[in-house]
């Protein structure tokens, strides 16, 4: 479908019906509609930040006195690894996903989602990604190993338990909904703005979770191959990780951090979004710097790809690694710095109201900066070498984390709460809760930067009684135990204002996005009617109509924008994240046959693979992306038979290519090569095996496609199908290109 | 003598620890400036531009290009300068190796293990003359340890496949505390480190008699022998080494354990009760502990206590 149709328009026809006809609990689970899968994602994630902070209390109990035996030390390695990895993948993740599902489409001014099924299904990953995760109690053990899971304490001989398995299990099923819902931001923010709302025009938040997901769709791959590997290491028995077995233990850091510090911006970017949205409607003025803002966006969003082995200063990396990444981190501080200054700059000269939403953000701005100043004090890599994996660093990372994100978070649940449920929370049990959170989240993390400077190491179940240690972590215990009670209150007055609240009516904040231009809450399809935008601040215009003040940018008209098909921005940006997984898997291919690492005895793609005989059922698969060009080109020409007759060719050519595939594998078999023989072995099977899996992947795609050219309805659904399909089928093949290339031609 | 009981980052004791603490100080005040600066901003907009405080509505303000290439510009000359200074405390701080090791510190669940060019061997406890640079190379037997003693340098992990090495000197004598400081699994609490600086003169005499076997022989009473042939019956010896009579080396080098501080990594004090108690029921004074339960009668924990009390 193409957006020449009104997007205010188009959805309304394709799901309206479903969800509306079932009433009570279980509309909620067939529903589609993003306002509520939005709510749900805020639910969840609710219910799991209470799980996640009842094991943080455990943690600040066991360790409020030294030589405490509350715990046993298994149970606090269990409790820390689960409270990480809780919070970061099922309560900040989701609460920012819950945020932006419910309001980039009210604040571009669109009915719902791009897709709004496979919406509905990146929210059902998260109960059974968490399921998973908290099913390995019942297995013989919650997961051990820390939520960077450093192998090889997580491999099979150091850990034994299943804990680790369900860990990658349930992150891998958690990212492919994050990577999933990704991409329904991208091509939602791309294709179904309203009239006049050019992405110069989009809300902050909304370019925040747009540049987010670009993050998200390029990131979370590269974990899923990493632990795919771990998984391969752990269940069939290989050592990609262990250096027993000629395996390489640092890879494993270098995978997880090249996930894991854009990872740090995911978390943090939407939020970023959140205060740049409160901060201007409290202070009565536009952001300042907008342009500046949204462009020092973009490049945290860059430089993060750039900075993973900051993470690793302590590995011994040698002094130019560490110089160079030392550099790249210090330049983070420099759009963060201009990020900063803007929402100081918006302030200034306002007429600021200090609602809780607005008190939670100017905290989260002081806050943020404690954190980040700890971490410019990380980016000085001898520093580092001193306090990284001490509390300073748990300090460090609880100020940006907690002070920044979840701040910024609580600020928006008091400021969006009113449009989600059409009535206010308590002004009072919130500012009592933002008190009572201010001072105990800075009696539990300040003291924590103390007690690293004396040599604490973090995740150390007990400590011996040192001088100051006892009485600080005292400290922080009880401050933890505040920030329990302002959880408490919050929670009491989201319940007690559900029903109870002040009545919000369209727009208590008096603020200036569409989602304020509808009512509180929205009706299923959102608005009415949704007004011409004009500029970025939709309301404002409205308010102030024939008013000069937003000059500077009407003047300046803004030129047509190009307009996307959302199939085709939805496949490019699930290719984009595929090649991620795939530049892994490649990696740790090259890594183990090219250089001096891996094991030299045994089977290598020299000795065993049979080029010549690959060469052949590879011409199929090339062929194939003919014959499907050829398809298309039929269908575009509305040849429907040469068409139809060029798709099955296609398909019997990739038939012949995973049956070619299949039995070099038996041969390997036969000749007693298994996964586990060796490093090439497991990299290669790794590697060919998941592009197998996509051929076959990408071979049902193109039956479906098939099946649906049989009747005549998907003639008129146009050829976007095909297309979509086609790219998917194009992509595998350049993908085996490279793999051909670097594993049997052995191209270096 | 004791190097100060603090053990603080700051309290730099070798001149590569000073290096890191110079550079830390130098941070802290920029960003103490830079956090003042943002600190009193947010408070000026709390106090001056409150709502009510000015009639009406607030000039509506766009952004400013000439202010924003200022705050752009100046962090990034913050930035270079102390890219500089930590380019600089790099070199100061972690020298790169130039020979051999003096000490070979290999990290193990949950213990570590010292391995001098001398021949000498401990566990758990480095001696080192005070004065004198020292190259460490930091090896793991297992999974990722991290080698970090505050007040002596920077940490370095222990990982397996990927030896690295450190500088250590220790420019007063005394007792300098320190801990495994990567999570290495269950115990990772109770994988501490004491180095204690000797002079010269001391360190020499230590060294030679380390690489001496135990000495038994002076205090020979029936418990004593009735230990040592338990050491080897209860199987002790398999994992254990003790100099002239094994060379496992699964577990602690005990030839002279009776003159260590510490037991288990830290866990307990060395005296003859903590001694006891560790033979009597590791796993609970150190649960998941490689040190099995052997289920000693209370006979055999005494026999065995005052053996090892003997290895001096």
């Amino acid at each position: 479908m193409s957006t020449a149709t009104s997007p205010l328009t188009e959805e309304k026809q394709h799901h309206g019906s479903h969800a509306h006809d079932l009433v009570g609990p279980f509309s909620w689970v067939a529903t589609v509609d993003h306002k509520r899968i939005g709510i749900l994602y805020l639910v969840t994630a609710l219910f799991f930040f209470c799980v996640g902070g009842l094991e943080a209390l455990v943690i600040r109990l066991q360790l409020a006195r030294p030589n405490s035996t509350l715990v046993s030390a298994e149970t606090f390695n269990q409790l820390f690894t689960m409270h990480g990895t809780t919070m970061i993948f099922l309560v900040v993740m989701p609460t920012l996903v819950g945020f932006g599902n419910y309001l980039v489409p009210l604040m571009i001014g669109a009915r719902d989602m791009a897709f709004p099924r496979l919406n509905a299904m990146s929210y059902w990953l998260l109960p059974f990604g968490g399921f998973l995760l908290h099913f390995s109690v019942m297995a013989g053990g919650a997961p051990a190993g820390g939520w960077f899971a450093y192998a090889p304490l997580t491999e099979t001989p150091f850990s034994s338990t299943q804990g680790t398995d369900y860990w990658v299990l349930a992150l891998l099923v958690l990212g492919v909904g994050s990577v999933a819902t990704a991409i329904n931001f991208i091509a939602t923010i791309l294709t179904l703005r309203a009239p006049g709302m050019t992405m110069g025009r989009v809300p902050l938040f909304v370019w925040m979770t747009f540049v987010t997901s670009i993050l998200v769709v390029l990131a979370l791959p590269v974990l899923n191959a990493s632990i795919v590997l771990l998984l391969v290491d752990r269940q069939l028995d290989a050592h990609v990780f262990l250096a027993s077995g000629g395996g390489n233990a640092v890879l494993w850091q270098h995978f997880f951090w090249t996930f894991g510090h854009p990872e740090v911006y995911i978390l943090a970017l939407p939020a970023f979004g959140m205060i740049s949205e409160i901060i201007p409607v409290f202070s009565r003025k536009p952001i300042y710097g907008h342009a500046f803002i949204a462009a020092s966006t973009v490049a945290i969003a860059v430089l993060s790809f750039g900075v993973w082995a900051h993470h690793m200063f302590a590995v011994g990396l040698g002094h130019t690694a560490d110089i160079f990444f030392a550099g790249g981190s210090m330049l983070i501080a420099i759009p963060t710095g201009v990020k900063i200054f803007n929402w100081i700059a918006t302030m200034w000269g306002g007429s600021i109201r200090f609602t809780t939403a607005m008190l939670f953000a100017t905290a989260f701005l002081v806050e943020f900066v404690i954190g980040g100043l700890s971490g410019i004090t990380f980016a000085a890599a001898p520093i580092d070498w001193q306090v990284t994996d001490t509390y300073y660093v748990v300090a460090h990372f609880h100020y940006v984390a907690f002070g920044g994100t979840a701040f910024a978070l609580l600020g928006g649940i008091y400021y969006w709460f009113p449009k989600m449920s059409g009535r206010c929370l308590s002004e009072r049990l919130g500012k009592a809760n933002f008190w009572l959170m201010v001072l105990g989240f800075n009696m539990t993390f300040f003291v924590q930067h103390f007690l690293g400077i004396l040599g604490m190491p973090r995740r150390v179940f007990t400590y011996p009684d040192l001088p100051y240690w006892g009485v600080l972590n005292m400290v922080s215990t009880v401050g933890a135990c505040l920030m329990g009670l302002a959880a408490l209150l919050l929670v009491a007055n989201l319940v007690f204002s559900l029903k109870r609240g002040r009545v919000a009516g369209d727009n208590p904040w008096d603020a200036w996005t569409l989602e304020w231009a509808t009512t509180s809450p929205p009706p299923h399809d959102n608005f009415a009617e949704v007004p011409q935008v004009n500029g970025r601040r939709p309301l404002w215009d409205l308010a102030h109509a024939g008013a000069a003040s937003e000059k500077h940018e009407t003047d300046a008209k803004p030129k047509p924008e190009r307009t996307f098909d959302k199939g085709a921005v939805a496949v490019w940006s699930f290719i984009a994240s595929e090649a991620g997984f795939f530049v892994i898997l490649i990696i740790a291919y090259v890594f183990f046959n090219f250089g001096t690492a891996g094991d030299a005895a045994g089977p290598s793609a020299a000795t065993v693979l049979d080029v010549k005989k690959t060469g052949a059922f590879t011409a199929c698969l090339f062929a194939s992306s003919g014959t499907l060009w050829l398809s298309e080109r039929s269908l575009h020409k509305k040849d429907h038979a040469a068409a139809f007759r060029w798709l099955v060719v296609t398909i019997a050519l990739g038939g012949v290519f995973i049956v070619g595939q299949g039995s070099e594998y038996l041969g390997l078999f036969e000749r007693g090569i298994g996964v586990s023989t060796n490093l090439f072995a497991t990299t290669f099977f790794t590697l060919t095996g998941f592009h197998g899996l996509h051929v076959t992947v990408g071979l049902f795609a193109l039956m479906i496609t098939l099946g649906l050219m049989l009747p005549g309805d998907f003639r008129k659904r146009s050829p976007s199908l095909l297309r979509s399909v086609g790219l998917y089928w194009h992509f595998v093949d350049v993908v085996w290109l490279v793999v051909f290339s670097i594993v049997y031609l052995r191209i270096r | 003598m004791n190097a100060g009981p603090l053990g603080s980052t700051f309290d730099p004791h070798s001149p590569e620890a000073l290096a890191i603490s110079t550079l830390f100080v130098q941070t802290l005040v920029i960003c103490g400036i830079i956090g003042a600066v943002v600190a009193g901003l947010v408070g000026t907009c709390i106090v001056r531009f409150r709502e009510g405080k000015r009639p009406g509505e607030p000039v509506q303000n766009h952004g400013n290009r000439k202010l924003e290439i200022t705050w752009t510009l100046i962090p990034l000359a913050i930035v270079i300068g102390l890219f500089v200074l930590t380019a600089h405390a790099m070199a100061a701080s972690d020298p790169p190796a130039n020979r051999e090791p003096d000490i070979v510190v290999i990290g193990h669940q949950w213990w570590w293990e010292a391995r001098y060019a001398s021949g000498a061997v401990t566990a758990n406890e480095i001696h080192v003359p005070v004065g004198k640079d020292l190259l460490l190379r930091i090896e793991s037997a297992d999974v990722i340890h991290d080698f970090w003693v505050p007040q002596l340098g920077r940490k370095v992990d222990a990982i397996p496949g990927h030896p690295s090495t450190i500088w250590m000197q220790a420019d007063v004598a005394g007792t300098y505390l320190g801990a495994c400081a990567e999570f290495c699994g269950a115990e990772h609490a109770w994988m501490r480190i004491v180095v204690v600086a000797d002079s010269p003169a001391d360190f020499d005499a230590w060294d030679r008699h380390q690489r001496e076997p135990a000495q038994v022989g002076s205090v020979l009473t029936s418990e004593v022998v009735r230990g040592a042939i338990d050491f080897r019956n209860k199987t002790c010896v398999s994992c254990h080494a003790v100099g002239g009579v094994g060379d496992a080396r699964v577990a602690p080098d005990l030839t002279h354990l009776a003159q260590r501080k510490t037991l288990g990594a830290g866990v307990l004090p060395n005296d003859p009760a903590s001694l006891a108690r560790w033979l009597r029921e590791p796993q609970v004074v150190k649960p998941a502990s490689h040190m099995p339960d052997l289920n000693l009668d209370d006979g055999e924990v005494n026999d065995l206590t005052a053996y090892l009390e003997t290895l001096r």
